[in-house]
């Protein structure tokens, strides 16, 4: 990992890798996932400390190691945090399918907007009432996947990838190994 | 329209919001607006993303959207696969369920139940209620916990670890498994996988016990203010079996007012229409139910834990509904209806979906291999409804002849319960933040209030935005870090 250390062991540096993780247009299966590192949690506590997450009460990024990032950007608000997190991270992760390729909301992309806004927001009176107040953020035409916005320096995939892959990833950058999922940890679905 | 819900001259007023919500699944924010003497006229919790499965899931075959519905969220995808494949088997036209498909996806869905409320106290509220309300921003969350309760975040940590292992043995992944298909299930469990987790269920049962016993603790500290705190008296909803008892999976829709009096009972959830209407507000993508016959106004109500154990005859396994005559008790018998107690709701209820999964586990019904209905006539349109973790969940789908899906409503837990999050966080801002200095901590009440519910913004944001939580931020010196945008709309 960049800035903690020559080589040796960083489980035990003083200086922890701090990790930023956020949630765009996803189902917050990949951070559930995270969470099914169960009791590697705790390890892995000792060796990141915990920037901007939904985990945290962080509410805007500072300057970190690694952020993963779970979805796609379906909207101007996912842009914006989007480009928060590459600002300020060294490493910046596509973590799921969403985050990858759009996934299953990228389904929309066959849709015009306006024609779904006007679907969903029909009364049964058949009056249409689309939510427009400031405080709302523009959806985007269609899905994008994050490549499509920022620069990515990896893609872990699956939907979403296992809590025994994200650690093994994880520990690899930490402990300075190059990021390899074997077979069995490497899925699409 | 509510007292604090829209403030009569915004444009004198100004803004503070908390962007995003924190510690809850998905995206929410919340604005408030408050005049000189820090007196607040306006609060709103807005869902922000919109996703547009409602749409989109048109023109796909049926077969494929129980699997593609569980992508709403990552929480409880279990939830979803459930409710759409129990309006699936009806279409699809397949009779009743064999006992031993039956009875899997009861384990799973209590499975799902014990992960999700398990992740919801430890990981994402126990900081506030262990650690304090405003509490240093940096240590509170669940690695904070760890820190000063490390047994109890090693409890808390396992007890998920251990419902996602039943949906893991039930459905082949802990996440957007299978299983669960129209008809029925397409995998046996083999006295391998129930003989390791019934190995582990008594542990999970105790610690279940001992996470009620906290919450109650907790409760007897100060019970006047978590009575008291984000308090919103609302209507409730939610499923019972036959003999009114609480059931997860299946029953009939029970709504009862805020003094516990009938408004409708064992009713049929495909007439949902006819019982619920869902209104439009311009400053949320997320709808706002109300109970048709009682209008919008007096019609709102709240799902979940809090409504559930409130509405219910009784509870089916004896240590859970022991506790839930504990609770009842503390209020006189009366319901009670303030935010932070859906915390030893939910911790019931925790306790009784591990006690159910238990009874499941000691059934040789569970190992059969029995696993497919018998197949009648298709139909058209179905709905199919289940108690989610938080709360009433509702899918309903036409498909034609080709297979294709033609329509899909969905009314997904936390829609049923906006409006009383709403009145909720109103509550705590009259009761905590109207005329003080609003210091990060005293917003955290806010959210508080808001984490009580376990909204699943994910889930919220199935129409076409994500449901962030949006209320404005100060740093922590108390100055205000974004004040650009007011709102105008009414």
């Amino acid at each position: 990992m960049n800035g903690n250390g020559n080589g040796s062991s960083l489980g035990k540096a003083p200086i922890k890798v701090r990790l930023a993780t956020t949630s765009l247009a996803g189902c917050f299966g990949c951070h559930m996932s995270f969470l099914d590192m169960d009791e590697k949690l705790f390890e892995l506590a000792d060796m990141v400390e915990f920037d901007r997450s939904p985990f945290t009460d962080i509410k805007h990024c500072g300057p970190c190691d690694i952020a993963l990032i779970e979805g796609g950007v379906c909207n101007s608000e996912n842009v914006h945090v989007l480009r928060e997190l590459r600002a300020n991270a060294k490493i910046l992760v596509a973590v799921g399918a969403c985050a990858i390729n759009g996934g299953v909301p990228a389904l929309r992309n066959r849709l015009k907007i306006g024609d779904i806004l006007n679907q969903v927001y029909r009364s049964d009176a058949g009056e249409v009432q689309i939510p427009n107040d400031p405080e709302l953020p523009a959806a985007l035409d269609k899905v994008y996947p994050i490549n499509e916005i920022v620069r990515v320096d990896y893609f872990l995939p699956g939907c979403p990838p296992s809590g025994d892959a994200i650690w093994k990833y994880l520990t690899d950058l930490i402990l300075g190994r190059v990021p390899r999922l074997e077979p069995q940890l490497l899925h699409y679905d | 329209m509510s007292a604090l819900e829209t403030a009569a001259a915004p444009q004198t007023l100004r803004r503070i919001a908390i962007e995003p919500v924190t510690r809850v699944e998905g995206h929410g924010k919340v604005t408030i607006l408050l005049d000189e003497d820090n007196k607040i006229h306006q609060v709103r919790l807005h869902i922000v993303e919109f996703r547009g499965f409602e749409a989109f899931i048109e023109g796909r075959p049926y077969w494929e959207v129980p699997v593609t519905v569980q992508r709403l969220c990552g929480i409880c995808p279990v939830s979803h696969l459930l409710a759409a494949t129990k309006a699936m088997d009806l279409i699809a036209g397949f009779g009743p369920l064999t006992t031993t498909a039956e009875k899997l996806r009861r384990l799973l869905h209590y499975g799902q139940i014990v992960q999700s409320h398990a992740l919801h106290f430890f990981h994402l509220s126990s900081p506030d209620l262990l650690l304090g309300f405003a509490s240093e921003v940096a240590k509170r969350n669940i690695v904070g916990v760890a820190g000063a309760y490390p047994d109890l975040a090693r409890q808390g940590v396992l007890t998920r670890k251990f419902g996602q292992e039943i949906i893991r043995h039930i459905s082949g992944k802990r996440i957007h498994g299978t299983g669960v298909i129209p008809g029925g299930m397409n995998k046996a469990l083999t006295q391998g996988e129930r003989d390791e987790l019934r190995n582990e269920i008594d542990g999970i049962i105790q610690w279940s016990r001992e996470a009620v016993g906290l919450i109650k603790q907790l409760h007897e500290t100060e019970p006047e203010f978590y009575n008291s705190f984000g308090e919103s008296r609302a209507n409730m909803m939610g499923l019972v079996d036959e003999n009114g008892a609480l059931d997860f999976y299946h029953g009939g829709l029970r709504a009862r007012d805020a003094d516990g009096g009938p408004i409708f009972d064992h009713a049929d959830y495909a007439t949902y229409r006819t019982l619920l209407q869902e209104d439009i507000k311009p400053w949320s993508y997320m709808k706002f139910p109300h109970i048709r016959t009682l209008g919008a106004d007096n019609g709102w109500y709240r799902v979940g834990p809090l409504a559930r154990i409130q509405i219910c005859d009784r509870l089916t396994t004896p240590l859970a509904e022991a506790e839930r005559q504990s609770f009842i008790a503390f209020n006189g018998g009366k319901p009670a209806h303030g935010a932070l107690l859906f915390h030893w709701a939910r911790m019931i209820e925790m306790l009784h979906a591990a006690e159910l999964a238990r009874d499941l586990l000691d059934d040789p019904d569970i190992l059969g291999t029995h696993l497919m209905a018998d197949k009648g006539d298709r139909r058209e349109e179905a709905v199919g409804v289940i108690e989610a973790p938080r709360g009433t969940l509702f899918h309903h789908y036409r498909v034609a002849d080709n297979d294709l899906v033609t329509y899909c409503n969905l009314i997904v837990s936390t829609t049923n319960n906006n409006h009383a999050m709403n009145e909720s966080i109103r509550s705590v801002a009259t009761q905590h933040l109207t005329g003080h200095e609003i210091t990060e901590g005293l917003l955290n009440h806010i959210e508080i209030a808001i984490r009580a519910y376990d909204p699943c913004l994910s889930c919220a944001t199935h129409a076409i935005g994500q449901m962030p939580l949006e209320v404005e931020l100060l740093d922590a010196e108390g100055a205000l870090v974004s004040r650009g945008r007011k709102n105008f709309a009414g």
